[in-house]
């Protein structure tokens, strides 16, 4: 268990060093996703290990990120449907 | 390693405060997104003024705390004790030096005059000023948590140390550090969109 905690550690570390790399590309609009992308492979790393939403056996606790991200989809939508098209 | 205990109910309650705390960052996110589409050449130019440096260092002390406090609860479920209470003192030192660096990247802007109403902040273009607005808001209320967290571990520490948190009763601990590693996801998404889009 700590060798895979030193792991998702390590595999942490390396994806801030290349969310920093990518930001220095310069690759323009794309560069906001490459880092919100490598920003949400870190956030899932840290849930599934450090706290353990890979060992839940519980049914909500596989609900609870699936509810959470698909109510931040909807207001992401809505707010930008209106502000989008102004 | 499974817990002795079951522990789930407990942990369910402290999810629910995980996903009213996601909602209240995302409203926050959420603004940032909107304020940002509109404002994007100023955001771009305003980020210049903060320390990549800074930012990255924080990034890294706050992964580490989160391993140390993956650790202690890993450790109390072995009944070593003394290695909880290590671990733990490692995430408050930890926290202690985000704080500090937090604290001084704050007063090099106020040096600067780059505070929230600042008559040097406001002489420049509007999303600049919403740059900045969302940046002491958004890391302001980030440190506060961290600050709660430093607070919580105290008393974890001392818990575990008189026996009120052990291997049979690991609820605390458990929870503390679920709510620790919330506060270190909030700060891996603060960083990218407020240091890294230079």
């Amino acid at each position: 268990v700590v060798k895979t905690y030193v792991m998702v550690w390590v595999g942490l570390l390396a994806l801030t060093a290349a969310t920093v790399v990518s930001a220095s590309l310069e690759l323009g609009r794309l560069s906001i996703y490459t880092c919100i992308a490598i920003a949400a492979v870190k956030s899932t790393l840290v849930l599934l290990f450090f706290m353990h939403l890979r060992y839940e056996k519980r049914l909500i606790f596989k609900l609870l990120i699936p509810i959470a991200l698909a109510t931040l989809a909807i207001f992401i939508a809505l707010t930008f449907t209106d502000i989008a098209t102004r | 390693v499974e817990s002795p205990v079951d522990t789930s109910k407990a942990r369910i309650g402290i999810w629910l405060f995980i996903l009213s705390e996601i909602l209240l960052f995302g409203g926050l996110f959420l603004l940032y997104s909107a304020y940002r589409y509109k404002h994007a050449a100023d955001f771009e130019s305003a980020s210049d003024a903060l320390s990549l440096f800074d930012g990255t260092l924080n990034t890294a002390i706050l992964i580490t705390s989160s391993l140390m406090v993956a650790l202690a609860v890993h450790f109390l479920r072995m009944e070593r004790k003394r290695l909880v209470v290590l671990f733990l003192v490692f995430t408050m030192a930890l926290a202690a030096a985000f704080l500090v660096i937090k604290g001084f990247e704050w007063t090099e802007k106020f040096e600067r005059g780059l505070y929230p109403g600042s008559p040097e902040l406001l002489a420049r273009p509007p999303g600049v000023i919403l740059y900045f607005g969302l940046y002491f808001i958004m890391t302001g209320l980030h440190a506060l948590h961290v600050f709660v967290g430093l607070c919580i571990f105290a008393v974890v520490i001392f818990m575990t140390r008189t026996g009120r948190i052990a291997a049979s009763r690991p609820a605390v601990l458990e929870n503390c550090g679920l709510y620790w590693h919330l506060v270190d996801i909030i700060w891996i998404f603060l960083y990218p969109l407020f240091y890294l889009i230079a």
